[in-house]
């Protein structure tokens, strides 16, 4: 009660708080402007009192009335004043609104240099502490420099509050003064040791920052760093690491294989953190996935350690087979993830990608444009010659659907990207491109114009042999020009034209009617395009106008060539007085030239081959690296001085093995040219806009379509009949579609042919070669283009250089796998032949000694002999950590068959350089366990394994088994037969294998709240048992890790060196274990409702910690 | 991360932070076009969105937008993480946390933020933590009851 008096009289004495304000804001909804014009009225008697309280108070009014967007930078003055009130309520209300309404171009931001210093070296630490708290938001150069020291002795002042903020605010200091970096960084790294958590977290950060700019410099820190990894109790702390390593290990490969061990490890964690995040995420239902989560992201990381990883193909396969499932949810969130973490693989596993084309292509269609562009993303590396037609039919079709003009163009260059990539190497019918691309220019308001013109040039330029079908089409295109310059100051698709002007110039011999084409391009509508346009027109008009001259050559009549002749002298002064200095010149000039042919024509004398000289000769396409091939002339040295340098003594300043040696001009340069670019992009922009809104400046005529159309006068266009409400479809185009059709009959037919080709071969050769060619499914290199197409490429100059890693375009990860697979044809070829010699040779000196052959046939095979067992092994991992998964996905199906199904995800990889087929999986039933059998099979029969496996090729196969009881772990024995098939010869192989069904594969993960768990040890029903294992030499967490991971526990409760744990049998089984550790000696005490697989369970986790 | 912003339903703005210096004029444009573009999103989209060369984490709980921008190399688990601790840490302050709360109280849930965040980083994990250090520097201001009851019949908590 008297505290409420006491605060009444202070509200009194302030003349309205902040919530009488915001209360103030609420009732006056109507005239809120007036309202608030008033208060700052208020605020600035306020300000103008002595009280600082009541300063305070106006300047926190202000903070709240910015954040609505009014402008109070007259006030930061005032802000100052409350920041270097003594009393903390006023200082942190100063410091707020500093941060809320500074920037660096608030000049009164000098004036505060020395006030932050002092509460900086405050004894309060929460003076301290809101100093840094508002320098991070508005430091600047100057304060950077004048404060970095001070800052520096706080990272070691005695409080962990005050550190970890010093040590955090650094990072803004290093990027505003990039000098203070070097004497820091010492203190910095010592922090990474710090006592506190908080503060050691805040060193990675900052340093994982750092590194994430210039990873190179930090290289050094890895192990460092590789212990925090493994003693860090802090998940936050542990995914910074995880991703640091992720930078660091492309530079030093060796890295990758170290932390393969403690990443096991930590699997666990990182899922139960994840599992927490998507919790709060939405549903519990999302919890199943969680592991999934955590794994994805395991993998993207191994990824990026690269050659790390054993096995790592088969596991990336398993992990996108998985990663469908996450796809297919209903979740839009999961969705995203998954597609995320999928075009993460795609990266640097094409291959494994390339199957799930169905469903990236069915996520284009998703509502959400977030998730769109996700799988747009995929797209790009999933073409391959035979799919790529389809794919960019249904990209056209999205293209006409697509709302938003953002997706649409982004559709646009995807498209183009598509087909374009690594040289067009995946486009079999280049008519087929260009219809695509001409459909494209029917798209209204894209930016892309140029992109597609661009596009239309280079193929016609390189493709010779499409140039008659291109020039056609661009004829067509140019005369129908005016639906594509309906609004040509917004639409920058008239750009197409440029390109259709050029290509129907250059290639002019190619035309039809060269004669019409020439009407269409010196139309007066011409006269709206942008200049760079109307000059190519008038350019190519002259070629034009020589090619027809050229064709009439030698005909007797010559009112064809007087007619061209006129018709460039009645249209060409419309050029000759444009605003564009390259229009007129060449218009004026190319009339004065036009003039003159007259005359001559007149006096019957032959011009057109000296007209056609001037345009004679072909333009090659230049390379774009072409200038750096240059090569060197001998004797000229390029880094010899031509003078001598002025003596520098800069020698004192070079300090060897400097950790951030080149991190200051990388820190300082690429900063000013982001901004420099920055600002010429917006000067350009209000340029733009000043331009659009001038009325003196000169532009196109804004006409729109429709009023062209009504406009009278027009009658020499042939317009048709054109309804706006349907996709504009230019007459006379072909449609890509039909395309798709005749690629599709043309295909058939080639396949056909082969087949019948391959079977005379057969006959001939009575060998099995061409079977290959039927089972397999049609390889890309069966596919042959439609028409013979040399690719013109670009002119490089004489002597070019070779040098491949120039060649390759580091942002297009694509082209190295494709590179790789033309390597790995050759390789094979070559194997295959030395196969072939090797055969022979066995045939001459085994021959008779059936035995000997036997043995060297497995020697053969012997790569793959192991694969079983050692896949047994390691993919156990694998496949218990999936095993839980796959229950639920039982689950959701509702084929929930009462706890007695175990699943069992086997990865097969060839490893040797034959074809595996017919492989057929059997195991001998035991009792307890059987594996299931389609109905109608016998119990000894084998499973047909449903694919094949060409060499170096893995595939998961997954089998069912029935389990009865689960308390004993068992062995099952099995075999496995497979042919395999090489160039000449097949050989049926067997090999047996162990399938070890341990107690701890029938547990699942299951999270457990202590409440519950409690209960479930009162309840009495359990038995108990206990082992102790000696001499376990490893930190607790990690022997939690462990066991969690091993053997599908969760930790319900950790306290110090003590931890309750609990797992469930998929046959309901409660387990619960207390795991206490006191130098060196673990005691695990457990309870279970079955005595029997507890022990088996204990005896496992035993075993486990022997290994290591 | 480069902001944060709450806003509301209606598009209101709620809170800002930033953590890279931009001009007044930028921060608002930004605001204006993300607040739209989110509100125009269904509730059933995902979380996550690509906006300019930003990578856009928002999550909506009761009326109130949390949303924040984070550069491409961020995780986005993470970031969601981020909002949640907010809100989680906003509840336990407020008890019960409601738009309210956050309107009236502005300056708390903004001395709550800076110490959960600093310069963009999460400075500190623990829950606990934060509380207890901005339950000392309250217990330094002289004003003691500073946190105005606020909830009325329209104030519905952000529902964790």
């Amino acid at each position: 009660m008297a505290l409420k008096i006491v605060k009444g009289s202070i509200d009194r004495m302030f003349d309205k708080n902040l919530q009488d304000l915001v209360r103030g804001i609420r009732n006056h909804k109507e005239d809120e402007a007036k309202y608030i014009s008033t208060c700052i009225d208020e605020i600035k008697q306020e300000l103008k009192q002595d009280n600082i309280a009541v300063k305070a108070n106006a300047v926190c009014k202000l903070t709240y009335l910015q954040m609505l967007g009014y402008d109070v930078s007259w006030a930061a003055f005032n802000i100052v004043e409350v920041m270097s009130s003594s009393k903390f309520t006023y200082k942190r209300i100063g410091y707020l609104a500093a941060s809320q309404c500074f920037h660096e171009s608030t000049d009164v931001i000098m004036l505060t240099t020395n006030q932050i210093r002092k509460d900086l070296s405050s004894p309060n630490q929460y003076d301290t502490g809101v100093a840094l708290t508002g320098l991070s938001c508005f430091v600047t150069p100057d304060l950077a420099r004048d404060l970095a020291n001070d800052i520096m002795t706080l990272m070691s002042h005695t409080k962990p509050y005050i550190r970890k903020k010093a040590v955090l605010i650094m990072y803004k200091v290093f990027l505003k003064y990039p000098e203070s970096l070097r004497p820091a960084f010492p203190r910095l790294k010592e922090k990474l040791e710090d006592p506190d958590p908080g503060v050691q977290s805040a060193a990675v950060n900052v340093i994982c920052e750092l590194a994430r700019r210039n990873p190179k410099n930090y290289l050094s820190l890895a192990p460092l760093f590789f212990k925090l990894m493994t003693s860090s109790t802090n998940n936050w702390v542990l995914i910074k690491i995880i991703k640091l390593f992720g930078a660091l290990t492309p530079l030093e490969p060796r890295l990758g294989k170290k932390l393969i061990e403690p990443l096991t490890n930590l699997i666990h964690r990182i899922y139960l953190f994840f599992s927490q995040i998507l919790h709060h995420l939405s549903a519990i239902t999302l919890v199943c996935f969680s592991w999934l989560i955590a794994f994805l992201f395991f993998i993207t990381v191994l990824i990026s350690l690269s050659s790390g990883m054993p096995n790592h193909s088969a596991s990336i396969q398993l992990c996108v087979q998985k990663l469908r499932i996450l796809i297919e949810d209903s979740d839009q969130n999961l969705k995203y993830l998954g597609l995320l973490a999928m075009s993460k693989i795609l990266k640097t596993h094409p291959k494994s990608v390339q199957s799930h084309k169905d469903l990236i292509l069915q996520c284009l269609d998703d509502k959400d444009e977030s998730i769109r562009l996700r799988a747009l993303d995929l797209l790009y590396g999933m073409v391959s010659k035979k799919n790529l037609m389809e794919i960019v039919k249904k990209l056209m079709l999205h293209v006409d659907k697509a709302e938003g003009t953002t997706y649409r163009d982004e559709l646009l260059t995807k498209i183009i990207d598509i087909c374009s990539q690594s040289n067009y190497q995946y486009i079999t019918n280049f008519e087929w491109y260009i219809s695509i691309l001409v459909e494209l220019t029917r798209l209204e308001g894209t930016r892309h114009g140029h992109l597609i013109a661009s596009q239309m040039l280079d193929v016609a330029i390189r493709v010779k042999a499409i140039r008659v079908f291109a020039v056609a089409q661009m004829a067509t295109l140019l005369d129908n020009a005016h639906m594509l310059t309906g609004n040509t100051q917004r639409n920058g698709i008239c750009e197409v034209l440029y390109a259709a002007a050029w290509i129907c110039g250059e290639f002019s011999e190619h035309l039809e009617n060269p004669m019409e084409t020439l009407e269409a391009m010196l139309r007066p509508k011409v006269a709206t395009l942008p200049g760079h346009i109307q000059a190519v027109y008038v350019q190519n008009a002259a070629k034009l106008f020589a090619t027809v001259l050229k064709s009439q050559e030698g005909n007797t009549d010559s009112t064809t060539a007087q007619e061209a002749s006129q018709l460039m002298i009645d249209r060409l002064p419309l050029f000759v007085q444009s605003a564009n200095l390259e229009v007129q010149e060449r218009a004026s000039c190319i009339l004065q030239l036009v003039k003159y042919i007259q005359k001559l024509q007149q006096k019957d004398v032959e011009v057109s081959e000296e007209v056609c000289a001037l345009f004679a000769g072909e333009l090659n396409p230049v390379a774009p690296k072409a200038q750096k091939k240059v090569p060197i002339p001998d004797g000229l040295d390029l880094d010899a001085w031509i003078n001598e340098p002025p003596s520098e003594s800069e020698s004192e300043d070079e300090q060897p093995k400097a950790i951030f040696s080149k991190e200051e001009p990388k820190h300082s340069r690429p900063r000013h040219t982001e901004v420099d670019e920055k600002e010429l992009a917006r000067r350009r922009e209000a340029r733009k806009q000043e331009q659009a809104n001038n009325p003196f400046y000169i532009k196109a005529s804004p006409s729109s379509q429709k009023v062209y159309q009504e406009t009278p006068g027009v009658e020499h266009i042939p317009v048709v009949q054109i309804d706006l409400s349907v996709p504009l479809k230019v007459p006379g185009l072909p449609m890509s579609d039909q395309y798709v059709k005749l690629e599709e009959e043309r295909r058939q037919k080639e396949r056909a042919e082969k087949k019948k080709k391959d079977k005379k071969k057969r006959k001939e050769k009575r060998s099995g070669r061409g079977k290959k060619h039927d089972s397999g499914p049609e390889s890309e290199e069966d596919i042959t283009p439609a028409h013979m197409v040399d690719i013109v490429t670009e002119e490089m100059p004489e002597n070019a250089l070779p040098s491949d890693d120039d060649e390759r375009d580091p942002a297009d990860p694509h082209k190295k796998s494709s590179k790789h697979k033309k390597k790995k044809q050759k390789r094979e070829k070559e194997d295959k032949e030395k196969k072939k010699k090797k055969k022979h040779h066995h045939h001459h000196h085994h021959h008779g000694d059936k035995g000997g052959e036997e043995s060297v046939q497995n020697g053969t095979v012997e790569e793959e002999e192991p694969l079983p067992r050692r896949l047994i092994s390691v993919m156990l991992t694998f496949i218990f950590l999936f095993y839980s998964f796959d229950r639920k996905a039982y689950d959701i199906q509702g084929n929930l068959q009462d706890g007695s199904q175990v699943v069992v995800s086997v990865i097969f990889e060839n490893k040797c350089d034959s074809f595996l087929k017919s492989m057929e999986f059997n195991v001998l039933d035991s009792l307890n366990s059987k594996l299931q059998r389609p109905e109608g099979s016998g119990p000894h029969d084998s499973l047909t394994i449903p694919f094949q496996l060409p060499p170096g090729v893995s595939n998961e196969a997954r089998f069912v088994f029935t389990v009865q009881s689960i308390i004993m772990p068992q062995k099952l024995k099995g075999t496995l037969t497979f042919i395999v098939k090489n160039e000449e010869s097949s050989t049926h192989e067997k090999l047996d294998f162990k399938l070890h069904f341990t107690c701890t594969s029938y547990l699942i993960t299951t999270p457990c709240y202590s409440d519950a768990f409690a209960k479930l040890l009162e309840s009495g029903d359990l038995k108990s048992s206990s082992i102790r294992l000696e001499g376990v030499n490893m930190p607790f967490h990690h022997l939690l890790a462990r066991i969690c991971f091993h053997h599908h526990f969760s930790v319900v409760e950790r306290i110090d060196s003590c931890a309750s744990m609990y797992s469930r049998s998929i046959q309901g089984h409660h387990v619960c274990l207390l795991v206490k550790i006191s130098s060196q000696t673990v005691s695990v005490d457990a309870k279970c409702d079955e005595p029997t697989l507890l022990g088996n369970v204990l005896d496992e986790i035993k075993q486990t910690f022997s290994q290591c | 991360m480069q902001f944060m912003l709450l806003f509301s339903r209606q598009g209101k703005l709620r809170l800002q932070k930033w953590y890279v210096p931009l001009s007044d004029k930028e921060k608002k444009k930004i605001t204006r076009e993300l607040v739209q573009t989110v509100l125009a999103r269904k509730p059933k989209m995902c979380s996550f969105l690509e906006w300019r060369d930003l990578k856009i984490v928002y999550k909506r709980y009761a009326s109130l937008y949390f949303c924040c921008a984070t550069e491409g190399q961020d995780n986005e688990l993470i970031t969601l993480e981020i909002i949640h601790r907010y809100v989680e840490l906003l509840d336990k302050y407020f008890g019960s946390v409601c738009e309210l709360d956050i309107i009236f109280n502005f300056e708390k849930a903004y001395f709550i933020l800076d110490e959960f965040l600093l310069g963009g980083e999460a400075q500190e994990t623990s829950k606990k933590n934060v509380l207890k250090a901005i339950e000392q520097a309250d217990l330094l201001q002289e004003r003691v009851n500073s946190v105005v009851p606020v909830h009325g019949p329209t104030s519905t908590s952000l529902s964790l």
